[in-house]
């Protein structure tokens, strides 16, 4: 029996993916390798806040606890943020960001691509939405991943330890979600293992004509699904819910 | 080889039937980036349907000493302007 509160549990799990690297994707802006990427990495960050947006409006609606997508953004606690840790490692070198940018909208695109026929109105079209602006963002890394990968030694090198850097929070993307699994039972939502083949195989093809290789990292436990995150997600959050903490109700 | 990325025109095509407008320049690496450096800085507010962009160094453009043998002779020759008949007021863009 599928209730509202677990359509809810999953938006929200979404809603945290997009929303931990909208934060970590704006603190680029004044510190790109040029203004025009500045704009670029502010313009993503800005379409997975909105998918955030409205992801964590839909999860607060179906608890049924009267809570708003700010409440859920800025008043809960580290363990309560169901988002993939691959969102909230801190910004590394320009290359590691475009590595994690290119594995996380690669892994978005398979996802809302298959969300858009959900039987969860709501979902279907938030994912509908989305699947455009993700294509954009893997675009983006691809073509970054490229010029990189096969540009100047330095660059080649940087790109490679960016991936590899990036590699052991894999695995967690693609793990069977319990709340995930019975949605997707029911067509309300995408089990991640099965968006794995067509990830990798599109990945492989970006690094292989980079002329990168697979990195062969071990993968790390994980476990951002549960509430489970790593050192750097509590100053993350410090930095992101400190005013609304500071001044509770605050307005502009 | 200087530091920054080359420089790259910018052309928007705000609806179909009209045609190419300059709307400013930005810095890429190569065509493709400047091309989606355009859009996210020119386009945010869905203000084309088309953007060229050129490199600035393929642009020859005239200069300002020959301002005068450029434009000024055509100053006073009122025939060359279409003002001896009427446009009807359906005709858009003309």
């Amino acid at each position: 029996m599928i209730t509202q509160p677990a359509v809810g549990g999953y938006a929200l799990q979404l809603g945290d993916d997009a929303l931990i690297m909208a934060q970590r994707l704006g603190e680029w802006v004044s510190y790109a390798p040029e203004l025009e990427e500045d704009v670029a990495l502010g313009n993503i960050a800005l379409d997975l806040l909105g998918q955030a947006r409205a992801l964590l409006t839909y999860a607060g609606e179906t608890e049924g606890r009267g809570r708003t997508e700010d409440d859920l953004a800025y008043l809960r606690d580290e363990r309560e943020f169901t988002n993939l840790q691959i969102a909230e490692l801190p910004r590394g070198d320009f290359a590691e960001e475009i590595a994690r940018l290119l594995v996380f909208s690669a892994y978005q695109f398979e996802l809302y691509q298959r969300l858009r026929g959900s039987r969860d109105e709501m979902l279907a079209a938030v994912a509908a939405k989305a699947v455009k602006e993700v294509a954009y963002h893997r675009d983006h890394a691809t073509l970054w991943t490229l010029r990189l990968g096969d540009g100047t030694e330095e660059s080649h090198r940087r790109m490679q330890a960016g991936l590899a850097r990036v590699w052991p929070y894999l695995d967690e993307m693609f793990r069977t979600d319990p709340l995930a699994e019975a949605l997707a039972g029911d067509g309300l939502a995408v089990d991640a293992p099965q968006l794995r083949p067509a990830w990798t195989e599109y990945v492989a093809a970006v690094l292989r004509e980079a002329k990168l290789a697979w990195p062969g990292t071990p993968a790390v436990p994980g476990g951002g699904r549960q509430g489970l995150h790593t050192e750097h997600m509590g100053h993350l959050l410090a930095e992101m819910q400190y005013l609304a903490r500071c001044h509770p109700g605050a307005r502009w | 080889m200087s530091r920054d990325w080359p420089l790259w025109e910018v052309f928007i095509r705000s609806r179909r039937g009209l045609s190419h407008i300059h709307a400013g320049s930005v810095h890429a690496a190569d065509a493709p980036m400047a091309l989606r450096n355009a859009r996210d800085l020119y386009t945010r507010r869905q203000e084309g349907v088309s953007i060229w962009v050129v490199p600035s160094s393929a642009i020859t453009a005239s200069s300002p000493d020959e301002k005068d043998p450029f434009f000024a002779p055509a100053a006073d020759k009122i025939y060359r302007h279409p003002t001896f008949y009427d446009i009807p007021s359906e005709v858009q863009n003309l």
